[in-house]
């Protein structure tokens, strides 16, 4: 087998991940005191990922034999994923010190599971997708058990494995029955043999366990009972990853498979996809208002916004996929900003985590509160933050698709979401406790973010700059 | 002189003192203050220039000035006034000088913050009478209520936080559906039959959405005037309004019953009844009929309330339903009438809400039966408090009879309006509002002083007065001289009502000449 060199720098940023993975694995077990450098390591890996992908942007076409797509669609996934991720490595830094277990296997396990999230946006065939959510996964599998000690990290990453291997075993099972009856794992196949596929039962069964699969992996109500405990004990820093890149990963297999392989618009798929997203939309938004765990309603409210894309999904037309593009990227900024700031507040044996210890925080520690007052508001879809943005553009392909009742029950779950994000909002500034968390907060941790949130209001207020990038694709 | 960008720079002037402001240490105390009130008070100099400026002839929009904002959903930055929105985003600029002034001792901690939102909420406030796209008019709607939380949530009395959920729950609830009907408006234009592109362009909405069929045309109205009825608050959405006067800060109370509110009969005006015109004939006597419910009922229950700032609070009930019978009644006196009493009512009830608040600051109880006599402790107090209740009353000379006389005047001849009942009984009103608020005067001010507390009440300081002194010129100027300014919103308003009768196509034609039209609908022959 030969690559062209075209190849090669077309499909550059996926393979100077891969690269970067082993080589921070080579320095962890080579060097004795390796956290700092494999730290820095990772993050000017990362960005000279992104500077690849930047730089190949506007290629387009396949490489290694057709496996992979390159450059549009793709790089847009590869930006939100290594962004994702790079943002993930900076507040993990003095998280992974507060809750001592800073060892160099983590950032490792990061890239490895950016590594198979790129594999899957890049997908033209059926296995790679098999490939890249396997290899995510696992990583993540491991990365939810990272706190050896404690019970609940533990009881995470085992509840996380199993379900998450059944959820692959239907995922896997749905492409076989899609083999069995085209003969072809192929996205190009499968897009010609579509029309007359549609009479076939196994056909149905196979779309429908893959939908399952990939439910399961966005977060998506029936499919979503792990995602609460999953969330609350992993460490933070993961819950944050595991939201956005997992969720950004999911999406952009759910955007192949149903967009670009199987034309969903119309069909019986997009009632079934329009369904889930608005039982996702209420049961995610009103179970968040119960929790008085932050980290459990994030998770919830992780749901819902499963529930909103999902919107853009059943829509099935371009207004859709950008809309779906505009909002994970939107959510990666937010809620890496809300987890980034948990994650700082946080102390050894999971104090600082309930609404309650928030109380006051705004006047102890403005900064950090405003902060997290922009990313709660932004969550509600509240103008003028880059929520509100994603929101508009899910509810518009909806609303042209003839699904203006999807629409409806989009804005109604919303509101209901406004009352638990702004519920800390209350904590932070209407309550009078003087708030007790004087801990320091590392640079970099700050600087993420700041990152986070200047997005989030930037991307609110000019969001054609995300959309000029998502749109000039197809 | 500053060409297209004066409105733009009334829009985002005070983020220049929100800035300043960010830089400053919270122990500057006094520069904060002074920074805040200058802002506003540049800013409305800035409006005022625009207000002079406005060509009162030309009832198209004025000062437009339009930006390439998303291209994708082809949505820009699009600004501009006429004769409505001119009036409006003059009250707000004026009332925003004195809110800030009339807190200067009240507020005493976080005083930075509150600068900031004050000011954050005048962006958002103008913006949204100067919006003529959709997108960037929902921004300035939404993006306002983030500021009026903190403001009720952080400075608020006791109660606050129920108060500032429920006035984020209520409001929000109801413009989120009128989300939905933008989108669906957007799409709507972007089919090939009417104009081809995606857009949320108000003035180009105007020339396609009256053609909705009847059916659509009211899912439409219905969802916009929910959203619209819930701000104003119309009867029976207006349970959030009395929580959230009573628990916001002086100030908060002021701009939300001054300005807040008009936003909603704005929104009436601007939004439902010339895009859907068809649908707000057909849901008319179904909106008259809470106004008239609205403004009897916060009549009577402004009568039995104990709090002096309650029962303010429920007279806006009882105002704001003058104003929506005024505008369905779709002729021009009464819709000049209505935007008139926007006015007056923000200046009345913004400055009652500013007197109960000095009382407040002196004896930390707003309850009716506390007080007594005070016109002897406090003569000046009670001069200016017995003026704006008059005016809130509809005492000929002052601001209030204009506006309400020119709108039980056009709502009797309106011919949408079938019958004179409405009229009536929301004549009603006006003696209703004479017996609450000369009552409670009474209860107050008159009599012998019953409690030694209120013996030493000092009277205004020279601050209060100036707090007080522009509102009481204004009263007086629209009350004796309401020519100049029913003048700048004549033409615009004889534009809107042309323009909803063309949307009500051959319907209207019939009917119109059995109706003798009032060509001269400027405000001399009331005076």
């Amino acid at each position: 087998m030969e690559f062209s060199s075209v190849e090669i720098v077309s499909a550059s940023p996926i393979l100077a991940l891969t690269v970067l993975a082993l080589l921070v694995l080579l320095l962890e077990t080579l060097l004795r005191k390796s956290e700092d450098v494999v730290f820095v390591v990772t993050l000017v890996g990362i960005a000279i990922c992104i500077a690849f992908t930047l730089a190949v942007y506007s290629r387009s076409g396949t490489a290694f034999m057709g496996m992979l797509q390159v450059g549009g669609f793709t790089n847009f996934f590869y930006l939100v994923f290594l962004i994702s991720a790079g943002l993930t490595v900076l507040i993990s830094r003095s998280y992974l010190k507060s809750q001592e277990i800073e060892f160099g296997e983590y950032y490792c396990m990061v890239l490895f599971a950016t590594v198979g999230m790129m594999l899957i946006a890049a997908a033209q065939d059926l296995i790679i997708i098999f490939l890249g959510i396997e290899l995510m996964s696992i990583s993540l599998y491991v990365l939810a058990g990272f706190m050896r000690k404690r019970v609940k990290s533990n009881e995470s990453a085992l509840k996380y494995f199993l379900l998450g291997a059944f959820a692959t075993g239907f995922l896997l099972y749905g492409i076989a029955l899609l083999y069995g009856v085209s003969g072809s794992t192929r996205f190009a196949t499968l897009a010609e043999q579509f029309p007359s596929l549609t009479s076939d039962a196994f056909f149905w069964v196979g779309v429908g366990l893959l939908i399952v699969g990939l439910s399961f992996k966005a977060a998506a109500v029936p499919f979503h009972m792990w995602v609460p405990d999953v969330y609350e004990g992993a460490p933070t820093t993961i819950s944050a990853f595991m939201s956005t890149g997992g969720k950004a990963a999911a999406f952009s297999a759910f955007l192949l498979v149903f967009f670009h392989a199987l034309n969903v618009g119309n069909s019986k798929i997009a009632e079934v996809l329009a369904v889930l997203s608005a039982v996702t939309m209420i049961i995610g938004n009103v179970i968040a208002i119960s929790q008085q765990n932050l980290k459990r309603m994030l998770a919830y409210s992780s749901i819902a916004h499963a529930g909103y894309m999902l919107a853009g999904l059943a829509a099935g037309n371009d207004l859709g996929q950008t809309g779906i593009m505009y909002y994970l990227a939107a959510y990666t900024f937010m809620n890496v900003g809300s987890f980034g700031v948990l994650s700082v507040l946080e102390q050894q044996e999971e104090k600082n985590l309930t609404f309650e210890d928030y109380s006051g925080l705004g006047y102890k520690r403005p900064f950090i509160a405003a902060l997290m007052s922009v990313f709660m508001f932004s969550l509600s879809g509240i103008p003028p933050f880059a929520g509100f943005f994603g929101k508009y553009y899910v509810f518009a392909a909806a609303v042209k698709a003839n699904l203006t009742w999807l629409a409806i029950v989009g804005v109604l779950t919303s509101a209901v979401s406004v009352y638990y994000y702004l519920r800390l909002v209350v904590f932070m500034y209407f309550r009078e406790t003087e708030s007790t968390m004087a801990q320091e907060i590392s640079g970099s941790s700050l600087v993420a973010i700041v990152l986070c949130a200047i997005a989030v209001i930037g991307l609110g207020i000019m969001p054609s700059f995300v959309i000029d990038l998502a749109q000039g694709l197809f | 002189m500053l060409g297209s960008s004066i409105l733009s720079l009334v829009i985002f002037f005070p983020l220049v003192g929100i800035l300043v402001v960010l830089f400053l240490r919270q122990e500057q105390v006094r520069s904060i203050k002074v920074i805040g009130i200058a802002t506003a008070v540049i800013d409305f100099l800035l409006s005022v220039y625009v207000y002079v400026m406005f060509d009162s002839q030309n009832p198209n929009m004025q000062f437009v000035q339009r930006l390439k904002w998303i291209e994708g959903l082809n949505v820009s930055y699009y600004v501009g006034v006429d004769g409505i929105s001119l009036l409006l985003v003059l009250l707000t600029t004026l009332l925003m000088p004195i809110a800030l002034l009339s807190s200067w001792n009240s507020i005493t901690r976080r005083l930075k913050e509150y600068v900031f939102f004050m000011l954050l909420l005048e962006v958002g406030m103008v913006g949204v009478f100067c919006s003529l796209d959709l997108f960037l008019f929902y921004i300035f709607w939404e993006g306002m209520l983030i500021p009026m939380y903190f403001i009720i949530g952080i400075w608020g009395g006791e109660n606050r936080i129920y108060a500032a959920i429920k006035f984020l729950l209520f409001t929000l609830v109801g413009s989120l559906l009128m989300l939905v009907a933008i989108i669906w408006l957007a799409i709507y234009a972007s089919g090939p039959q009417q104009l081809g592109r995606f857009t949320t362009d108000l003035l180009e909405l105007y020339r396609i959405a009256p053609a909705l069929p009847l059916a659509i045309q009211s899912w439409m109205f219905l969802a916009f005037a929910l959203s619209f009825a819930i701000k104003v608050p119309l009867f029976p959405f207006h349970t959030w309004l009395p929580d959230a006067h009573v628990e916001a800060p002086t100030a908060g109370s002021g701009i939300l019953a001054g300005v807040l509110l008009k936003m909603g009969t704005y929104g009436l005006l601007r939004f439902c009844l010339p895009l859907f015109p068809q649908a707000s004939v057909k849901f008319m006597p179904l909106i008259a009929v809470l106004a008239v419910i609205g403004i009897i009922y916060g009549a009577l229950v402004s009568m039995v309330q104990k709090d002096i700032k309650k029962l303010v609070a429920y007279s806006s009930v009882s105002h704001l339903g003058f104003v929506v019978l005024g505008i369905f009644a779709i002729n021009e006196e009464a819709i000049q009438g209505s935007i008139i009493q926007m006015v007056n009512h923000g200046l009345s009830t913004g400055a009652l809400f500013l007197i109960v608040g000095m009382i407040y600051e002196r004896r930390h109880t707003r309850e009716v039966s506390e007080f007594g006599g005070l016109s002897k402790v406090m003569p000046v107090l009670a001069t200016f408090f017995m003026i704006i209740s008059l005016s809130s009353i509809g005492l000929p000379g002052l601001n209030g009879f204009v506006g309400e006389f020119l709108i039980l005047l056009g709502s009797f001849q309106s011919r949408f309006l079938i019958s004179p009942a409405y009229t009536v009984l929301a004549t009603s009103g006006v003696v209703l509002s004479a017996v609450y608020l000369l009552w409670m005067y009474q209860r107050v001010m008159f009599g012998s002083v019953t409690k030694p507390e209120n013996q030493s009440l000092k009277d205004l300081s020279f601050r209060e007065v100036a707090v007080l002194v522009p509102i009481a010129l204004f009263v007086f100027w629209i009350g004796l001289y309401p020519a100049s300014f029913l003048a700048k919103s004549a033409a615009s308003t004889k534009a809107l009502v042309q323009q909803v009768e063309r949307g009500l196509g051959g319907r209207a034609q019939v009917v119109q000449s059995a109706i003798p039209t009032n060509e001269d609908s400027s405000g001399g022959k009331h005076k």
